[in-house]
């Protein structure tokens, strides 16, 4: 991931724009639900012709401002300015009028539409949905440097260009201000710094970027200014000159930052997951996940890094039962090749799926039945085929105790939770049955920062117990602080091993591009 | 924990909210309907009322609502795990015929009756299920869509019922009539009406103890055994379920094989309690079933209460054509209130989850759901 500034010189100098209205100016907004206060006095104005940050934990407030800037919510008090007029959006179609787009996190394209047709959808009137339209969408892609063809089916496109179709799509609707909310989360980082280029190639030509992350790197990387909301309110904003990650970090918990230290190693010699010749096909047939082998003993946090796609979720599946593998797979002495993976999970196997709402959470069904979820068939949920309501309402409530987790009650649906709450009942879930095997997918991604430092806590406590661990994340930091090994997957194949004490993470990151092969 | 318990008051107080205001918009349709006809529409409602008050027709309403519930917790069966199964109708009727033709053979007449109406119960049940287990199995190993696999098997079952219901066949014809039906069951094997309302000969099923029984049985498999929860789950979300241990296909399979043993009770209370021998001229019951799953939301006591619904609408509709008014209209009422409660149970659904949000507090940042398309 680089993280290397820009070093386009113009950007320090001063500039025209600078000296109109700012493009958006939020005075005093405040916005209540009942019994919470999503946003007191918010202040901040965003420079025409710049990218602007606003950085905040998850439920800081972040997504219920640009709500409102968007016209999805109306704000109880204060005002909202575009340039330099007062603006009261009733509705986003009211923004989209205005010159205000909004990039959601999660792609709204149709799979079976071309691109042209995608960006069109819904807004027919403008070009029509013939040559017009696609000769417009061409103009627009070469004047912004958005490498995109109209023609081209949706499906085959890969994530990157999804975006940039996101993108196409609010410039086509007349945007003249983006708001980007948390766009990296989906990226692998060479397509971060794709989207960056991108990015600085929208503001070169006027347009004006309001970027939504908790990802403080990044937000370094290509804002000009960043605001920084803690709790519903608007702290300070700064440059990225004037701050480091640290210092930035800080500002957003209001406290020191914690950071996951190396602890001494209580790695015993006791394997507990004994893994052989592990080979994971993909639909052709070709080995996503080749020959992997590895061992992980009682105590010890096995890390896999590599960039994202590489067969680190097939790996995690083939683990868990979820994806046919070959070869051979011992947990504790006992052989699960070929077994379900239910028989896995009642044999010791714990599960922090990567995607909570895909694999983790019944989204739609109350926190207590979540916690019987993947447990259904052991104590205190069950015993002898029956389930047994009362005492995991009860074992949810200390879960909900000793977790952490903020719920107003257990006959909550999961899906109202937010996602960091969310993940801390996942993990409370996991770790109640004293798995002899935790297999975790970024534990802590889309996470804030304190739900963070308490998961790594209790997956390092676990581990103290005598837990086995494979790690698998994005995030290197978390890798190198929490793993007694990290090995290197690379298309596939684990192809280094590195002892965490030692590395950095730009040798990790290098080991990840495939650079550093060797024989394993 | 007080706050935990106003959350469930609150969901449950719109979702008991729902029907209601679906009953109220079915009922405004039908007055709309009988307005434009001429009719008043209170005037006609009465009338139907008295009609189904009179104890031949309370009798009449709680016979049906047995095999409309029956019916239509065979489809709830599949709904609750995100199955369709639009064959119900094929299930019982295959099932009916096979049980009926067993109990009437004579190579067990020498069967007590009692014995022989459990066999018959099984058969109707094993029948059931293994037809529905051919949309399962398809499902599970080819990935055939179950709603084109039984929709199709109505169709064979609809032609091998035809096909074996003749003289040539299990069918016989009494003389003087042209109805074909397979022979009569012996005495012994007819179940005797439950006199549980006064002031008329006519007897409830005594099925309909089968139907309660079932119901509770439903209720239980779902929400208390192990069995239940991981076909809930399921239902909820397959790659959820899939990664919590639950083995899809084997899923679909049972479910299906549950759903069609159930489908194959549903002829059997006019079996034992009137007609006392098949015949083809009740089809169409495996639909309404889905309705009344729809209408119940595929709960025990919901679907209760949609199939006496159902049941009182059909009985008091015989009135309307004594007052010259269009029986058809009441079926404009019942596909009326079911669409009505599906569109008012998904607006109470993200009604309720609206303020659970709320009330959680953080609600917004979890909210990347309701961003508008």
């Amino acid at each position: 991931m680089s993280k290397s500034k820009p070093t386009d010189s113009s950007r320090d100098e001063d500039r025209a724009a600078e000296h109109g209205p700012p493009a958006v100016e939020l005075r005093g907004i405040t916005k209540r639900f009942p019994g919470v206060v999503a946003n007191r006095d918010v202040s901040l104005a965003v420079r025409r012709g710049t990218i602007h940050a606003v950085v905040g934990e998850n439920g800081a407030g972040k997504s219920t401002l640009m709500k409102i800037l968007y016209g999805m919510q109306r704000p109880d008090g204060g005002s909202v300015l575009v340039d330099g007029t007062p603006v009261a959006f009733g509705s986003p179609q009211q923004a989209i009028a205005a010159g205000i787009g909004m990039v959601h996190q999660h792609f709204m394209l149709a799979d079976n539409f071309t691109v042209g047709e995608n960006i069109t959808l819904g807004a027919e009137r403008r070009h029509g949905i013939g040559a017009r339209a696609a000769t417009r969408i061409r103009e627009l892609a070469a004047r912004y440097g958005l490498d995109i063809e109209p023609d081209e089916l949706t499906e085959n496109l890969g994530v990157g260009d999804r975006q940039r179709v996101e993108i196409l799509k609010v410039l086509y609707r007349g945007a003249r201000i983006l708001i980007l909310d948390e766009p990296t989360t989906v990226l692998v980082p060479q397509e971060v710094d794709e989207l960056f280029g991108n990015l600085r190639e929208l503001t070169g030509e006027g347009l004006t970027i309001i970027f939504i992350s908790h990802k403080l790197d990044e937000v370094l990387a290509v804002a000009d200014e960043i605001t920084v909301i803690r709790q519903g309110t608007t702290i300070t904003t700064v440059t990225p000159a004037a701050v480091t990650a640290r210092q930035l970090a800080t500002l957003m918990v209001g406290s020191e930052l914690p950071s996951p230290a190396a602890p001494e190693s209580l790695v015993t010699d006791e394997p507990v997951l004994a893994v052989a010749g592990l080979t994971v096909r993909g639909p052709a047939g070709r080995p996503v996940v080749a020959d992997v082998g590895f061992t992980i003993h009682r105590g010890e946090v096995l890390g896999i890094a590599g960039v994202e796609g590489n067969g680190q979720a097939e790996l995690v599946e083939a683990i868990l039962g979820l994806h046919p593998a070959e070869g051979t797979l011992t947990l504790a002495g006992r052989s699960l090749a070929g077994q379900s993976t239910r028989a896995r999970r009642e044999a010791g196997m714990g599960y922090i799926p990567a995607d909570r709402h895909r694999h983790g959470l019944l989204l739609d069904a109350p926190l207590w039945e979540n916690r019987m979820l993947g447990h259904q068939t052991e104590r205190p949920n069950a015993a002898r085929g029956l389930l047994l309501p009362g005492a995991a309402r009860t074992d949810t409530q200390r879960i909900l105790a000793a977790y952490d987790v903020r719920t107003p009650g257990i006959e909550v649906a999961a899906g109202a939770l937010s996602g960091g709450n969310q993940q801390k009942l996942i993990v409370g879930r996991e770790l109640s049955s004293a798995p002899k095997l935790l297999v975790a997918a970024h534990p802590t991604r889309g996470v804030d920062v304190g739900a963070q430092a308490a998961i790594w806590g209790q997956i390092r406590q676990a581990r103290g117990n005598g837990m086995g661990v494979l790690l698998v994340s994005a995030d290197l930091d978390e890798l190198i602080g929490l793993s007694d090994t990290i090995k290197v997957i690379h298309r596939g194949r684990l192809v280094a091993t590195t002892d965490p004490a030692s590395t950095t993470p730009e040798h990790l990151g290098l080991a990840m591009t495939g650079a550093l092969e060797e024989p394993s | 924990m007080r706050l935990a318990g106003r959350i469930d008051l609150v969901g449950a107080g719109t979702r008991l909210l729902a029907p209601v205001v679906a009953l109220l918009f079915a009922f405004g349709i039908f007055a709309a309907v009988l307005g434009v006809e001429g009719t008043n529409a209170t005037d006609a409602f009465s009338q139907m009322f008295e009609y189904a008050a009179l104890p031949d027709s309370q009798v009449d309403i709680l016979n049906r609502a047995t095999f409309y519930y029956l019916a239509a917790v065979a489809v709830a069966f599949g709904f609750r795990m995100g199955l369709f199964n639009i064959g119900v109708d094929g299930q019982y009727r295959l099932a009916t015929l096979m049980a009926a033709a067993l109990g009437s053979a004579s190579f067990i007449g020498w069967l007590p009756g009692v014995l022989r109406i459990i066999l018959m119960v099984i058969v109707a049940m094993v029948v059931g299920a293994a037809w529905a287990a051919i949309a399962g199995l398809l499902r599970a190993t080819r990935g055939v869509s179950e709603v084109i696999s039984t929709i199709m098997l109505n169709a064979v079952a609809g032609g091998l019922v035809a096909f074996l219901n003749t003289t040539d066949h299990w069918g016989t014809r009494p003389e003087g009539s042209n109805a074909v039906s397979t022979p009569l069951l012996p005495k012994d094997s007819w179940l005797p009406n439950l006199p549980l309302i006064g002031g008329t000969e006519a007897g409830v099923f005594a099925f309909s103890v089968v139907a309660v029984i079932v119901g509770v049985g439903y209720w239980f498999l779902l929400e208390r055994t192990r069995f239940g929860f991981d076909l809930r789950a399921t239902g909820y979300s397959p790659t959820v379920a899939a990664a919590s241990g639950v083995d899809a296909k084997r899923m679909v399979v049972w479910t299906m094989v549950i759903s069609g043993a159930i489908a194959g009770l549903v002829g059997l209370p006019q079996l034992f309690g009137e007609s006392h021998a098949f015949t083809d001229s009740v089809g169409g019951i495996g639909f309404t079933g889905i309705a009344i799953a729809l209408l119940g939301r595929s709960r025990p006591v919901g679907m209760a209460l949609g199939a006496l619904l159902w049941a009182f609408l059909d009985r008091s509709s015989l009135i309307l054509d004594l007052a010259d008014i269009p029986r058809e209209i009441v079926v404009i009422m019942q596909g009326s209130t079911v669409l009505a409660v599906v569109v008012a149970y998904e607006l109470a659904k993200r009604l309720s989850r609206r303020m659970q949000r709320r009330r959680v507090g953080g609600l917004v940042e979890t909210s990347q759901k309701e961003q508008p398309a």
